[in-house]
């Protein structure tokens, strides 16, 4: 599907999520509630089948966080993002897709480690990177005094 | 008689009891700072679990406080072994987000690049995957022809791995005066030499014993892991970015895109074999054929980004290499994210190597291709 026929797909699908033209891929918005359930349709619906999730990014947007995912479709070859965003900055907790597609257990891994956003119902979070005392570097208002040098 | 009957029970115990053994951190067939933590049963493995983040470094946290051109200097350091391919996705990124478009001998050079890249990368592989196989013998003619790569990039690029020889706009200078003798010279030379990698290597009855039918990932599976590159192609993943997201010069150019459906480790290596070959005729096709022009577009001299959200997808020798940049408009990113293709394809090791011997998880692990810089980041 090209991005204009992809967009109104999902835009009659998903009623309740926010979908709009991104500057490459088109960008779905969705609640942490119905991110699960979102993800799993993505992945099985035979029109679109997303089955291939390339990249996961966990960004720290100062006022909360957020989950992006980059999704490709082997059968079809289109691409779209789904974007999930937490309510709290300090405790963010987002469910997991792991269940949905496997390569995501291991990059929300990553997530946790440098961004400290929690997953519900993941089967393995621990670090990936850090050790467990360490902070969340990858956090806007980290503080690291011995390593990060201000110019 | 009784102390050799409790003995006897002693060994029955000894042999059905279950052991976890640490492969690495400097396991020689790591080929970097990575631990496994084996699970086995005799000499079975049951279960393989990676533990990674010896060579962190932060690359990402790095890349937020430095501007665009710098940022192509750590591209190099996380796969040194495709380090132009990296420079290149960031570069690519950067001009899609101002829409700048580069002269057409800006491309041929960097796809010429790139597939030299490759072709270095792979031999380095099949230096080591015999290796890790007991065969030293592929060390030493793997690395007599990678060294005629790497002494045309210090010619062009003035280093041998890092080369830094993308950048946003272009690149960073013309080519030397004898870079298309000389990788000319290289083609016939390698056309030559690479019917010696199957002589000496690829029939070897050893090797396909160990090989054939080993560490069997499915096409589901691959998808699923999102293992991509080779060891992608090798389960039928259809996943070259030069084939389904053509950049710089590959629309350009005729290749295939090598498949195989048997998806085992010797699926991997004979894939990556074949790939050698089509990269040679990549190269060909370009290299006669460099357009005139200059060498990079004129870029501002502090670059910023509009605000927004950029990805740039490129084949790099391991797999799928992204770059995702967030830009709130300044000089320096917001958040860059690299999807490193090693992350997701070291994961697959447990699947693939469940029930196999452990001399068999090492040829597989050898097989994936490992960087460990590209996974830790």
């Amino acid at each position: 599907m090209t991005n204009e026929e992809l967009q109104s797909y999902l835009t009659e699908r998903f009623p309740e999520a926010e979908i709009k033209p991104g500057p490459q891929y088109v960008e779905m918005i969705v609640t942490n509630a119905a991110l699960n359930k979102t993800a799993r349709q993505l992945k099985q619906l035979d029109e679109i089948s997303f089955d291939y999730l390339f990249c996961l990014t966990g960004v720290d947007y100062a006022e909360n966080m957020g989950i992006v995912y980059h999704l490709d479709s082997t059968v079809h070859r289109h691409m779209m993002v789904l974007k999930v965003r937490t309510a709290d900055r300090v405790n963010p907790v987002i469910d997991t897709v792991s269940d949905v597609w496997i390569t995501a257990k291991y990059h929300e891994r990553e997530a946790y480690d440098l961004l400290g956003i929690h997953f519900n119902n993941h089967t393995d979070l621990r670090r990936l990177f850090l050790d467990d005392g360490w902070g969340f570097p990858l956090r806007k208002d980290y503080v690291d005094e011995v390593r990060i040098v201000e110019r | 008689m009784s102390e050799i009957r409790e003995v006897i029970i002693n060994n029955d115990r000894l042999a059905t009891d279950e052991y976890l053994v640490n492969m690495g951190p400097q396991h020689p067939s790591t080929h970097g700072v990575l631990r496994l933590l084996v699970r086995l049963e005799g000499e079975k493995v049951l279960n393989v679990q990676p533990h990674t983040g010896y060579i962190h470094s932060g690359i990402e946290k790095m890349c937020e406080a430095i501007s665009y051109p710098q940022i192509i200097h750590l591209t190099d350091r996380m796969d040194y072994l495709s380090a132009h391919m990296n420079n290149e996705a960031v570069a690519l990124c950067v001009e899609k987000a101002l829409q700048v478009e580069v002269p057409d001998r800006v491309k041929y050079i960097r796809t010429i690049m790139d597939e030299l890249s490759r072709l270095a990368s792979h031999q380095l592989w099949w230096c080591v995957f015999g290796m890790d196989m007991g065969a030293l013998t592929t060390f030493f003619y793997g690395l007599r022809d990678r060294e005629k790569i790497l002494d045309i990039f210090e010619e062009t690029c003035g280093a041998r791995m890092t080369v830094s020889y993308s950048t946003p706009g272009g690149l960073m200078f013309d080519i030397h005066p004898n870079f298309q003798k000389r990788v000319k010279e290289f083609i016939t030379y390698f056309r030559t030499k690479l019917p010696e990698y199957d002589k000496l290597l690829s029939g070897n009855v050893i090797l396909r014993e160990r090989a054939e039918g080993i560490g069997h990932l499915s096409l589901k599976d691959a998808i699923d892991f999102g293992v991509t590159g080779p060891s992608g192609r090798a389960s039928g993943f259809s996943c070259d970015m030069r084939k389904h997201h053509p950049y710089s010069a590959y629309p350009f150019v005729k290749f295939n895109e090598i498949l195989d459906h048997r998806c085992d480790t010797l699926a991997r290596y004979e894939v990556r074999i074949l790939e050698m070959y089509e990269s040679l005729s990549i190269i060909e096709q370009l290299i006669d054929n460099i357009p005139e022009g200059d060498y990079a577009v004129k870029m501002k001299g502090v670059i910023k980004l509009p605000e927004g959200e950029f990805y740039q997808r490129v084949e790099s020798a391991r797999g799928e290499f992204g770059v995702y940049i967030v830009s709130d408009g300044k000089k320096n990113p917001y958040r860059v994210k690299f999807r490193s293709p090693g992350f997701s394809n070291m994961f697959a090791l447990n699947k693939m190597a469940k029930g196999h011997k452990i001399a068999d998880l090492v040829a597989i692990m050898s097989t994936l291709d490992l960087i460990i810089p590209d996974i830790d980041r």
